[in-house]
């Protein structure tokens, strides 16, 4: 119970010390030359694993604010508190001319009491870096209103987990590995409705922070994610998310994550979501569901 | 093509007049500038024609005639442009474009052109979005910067947001005519 009163206080005083630099950055105003000129929310905000997207899935835009005659960037700090674990996932990336995006981040695993049921320790944490390139091919999800054309993108990220050892243990094939993934990212303006769809071809154990490939299957596999949300207005968005992952290891079933989330962009320096989500089973704790909180500061 | 051969073919004809007349230095200067702002002149004309390749600026949809009358109809449109310009002069990235712009004419054409699309019974009198916006160089940040300008005086106005997205969704393709860099 202590453990469960603690962690989401920490969140809060991550979010609390977060927060005055995205306030002071606020204050330089939007109307600025210099800031990002794209519209507010229509980059995105940031995945688990650093991507501009929703909280679970990479989309097609490119991150931050920037145009294609300007740079944009920004810094997320996420925390994913479910039942029997917890997630810190924080980075940064760069959007460059609308076409590139570049991202580094790191995803810090706590076991909590299961690592001490495993013999691990309590608290015994999984740290995977991950580096994340994103291209935009062809489309522009916000300005091509009278076509269905779609903005789409084709990505890849790189993972590197630090457990290699208790990976194998777990009957991991590999403690590094590379997600490749297309998006297709489409806002419907008459129907203030934004939809993505994903397709990553993967090998990665729970996100890779259970290591890559296993003892059922060792082979890359497609799965598909989706996005969908609607505009309340210019600063909120809610919405849910769905994404498939494997199965590839025997003696940890995984399941499909998703959640239902919000999202408030007071301006283009700072962004909030607040989620629940599912995680489903993580080794020997089955129905991992909570809370996901993640704040975004750029420009 | 045409028309600057036709002009240049002036300018030699007038230059070789006016060396026939035995002109002073002076006189031919002022003759040289003459001929100059004519083809300046020429070249405004020409590029206040209609683009026969542009869209037509102001396509009607009778369908959206219910959101006309959430944006108050044409008064609301009127009203609301008050406060968009009001908008456009004070932000730093928009104000340039309309300060020396003809203000009272580009409200009464955008409240027009709005008024058009969203199915109600106006008539657009500017002109298409190409030729209107030729050799201003905006850029997509411009555009969009004017976008939130408007969703402001929108806000401001008490428009319904999905309202605002569904004349912006008609709005929003023109960016092919209007943004140049």
């Amino acid at each position: 119970m202590n453990r469960r009163a603690r962690t989401p206080a920490r969140c809060l005083l991550a979010l609390a010390l977060c927060a005055p630099a995205g306030v002071a950055l606020a204050q330089s105003g939007d109307t600025a030359d210099g800031v990002g000129g794209k519209l507010l929310l229509t980059g995105g905000v940031t995945q688990v694993e650093g991507a501009a997207g929703g909280g679970l899935t990479p989309w097609a835009v490119i991150g931050g604010y920037g145009t294609r005659d300007q740079i944009g960037a920004n810094a997320f700090y996420t925390r994913v508190d479910v039942d029997d674990y917890a997630l810190d996932s924080y980075g940064v990336l760069v959007g460059f001319h609308d076409r590139v995006e570049l991202s580094f981040s790191r995803q810090k695993f706590d076991t909590q009491a299961v690592g001490g049921a495993l013999g691990l320790g309590n608290g015994f944490t999984f740290t995977q870096d991950t580096v994340g390139v994103k291209v935009r091919l062809f489309g522009d999800a916000v300005l091509e209103q009278d076509t269905w054309l779609p903005q789409v993108s084709v990505g890849a990220q790189y993972k590197r987990n630090d457990q290699a050892g208790v990976l194998a243990f777990v009957g991991a094939r590999d403690d590094s590995g590379i997600d490749y993934y297309a998006s297709a990212t489409k806002l419907l303006l008459d129907k203030s409705l934004l939809l993505n769809g994903t397709l990553r071809l993967t090998k990665a154990n729970q996100f890779g922070i259970l290591g890559f490939g296993g003892d059922l299957n060792d082979d890359y596999e497609a799965q598909l994610e989706g996005s969908v949300a609607y505009l309340l207005s210019r600063n909120f968005a809610i919405g849910g998310e769905y994404r498939m992952k494997p199965d590839n290891l025997g003696i940890a079933e995984e399941n499909d994550a998703w959640d239902v989330f919000v999202a408030w962009a007071p301006s283009k320096h700072v962004s909030l979501t607040v989620a629940y989500v599912d995680l489903g089973n993580i080794v020997i704790a089955d129905n991992q569901r909570g809370l996901y909180a993640s704040l975004q500061v750029g420009f | 093509m045409k028309k600057s051969k036709l002009l240049l073919l002036c300018c030699l004809l007038a230059a070789a007049g006016a060396a026939f007349a035995q002109t002073t230095p002076e006189e031919q200067a002022m003759l040289e500038e003459e001929a100059r702002l004519a083809a300046e002149e020429a070249a405004l004309d020409a590029g206040a024609e209609r683009d026969p390749t542009a869209p037509d600026p102001a396509p009607a949809y009778p369908e959206l005639r219910p959101v006309l009358e959430e944006f108050g109809g044409r008064e609301g449109l009127d009203r609301l442009m008050d406060t968009f310009m009001a908008g456009l002069l004070a932000d730093e990235r928009m104000g340039p474009f309309f300060a020396n712009a003809d203000q009272a004419r580009v409200k009464r054409q955008l409240a027009e052109q709005f008024c058009v699309i969203l199915g109600g019974d106006c008539t657009y009198s500017g002109r298409d979005m190409k030729t209107s916006h030729a050799g201003l160089g905006i850029d997509r940040a411009d555009f969009n910067r004017l976008v939130e300008v408007l969703q402001v005086a929108m806000d401001a106005h008490d428009v319904p947001f999905s309202a605002q997205n569904k004349l912006l969704g008609k709005l929003a393709p023109m960016h092919r005519e209007v943004v140049t860099e």
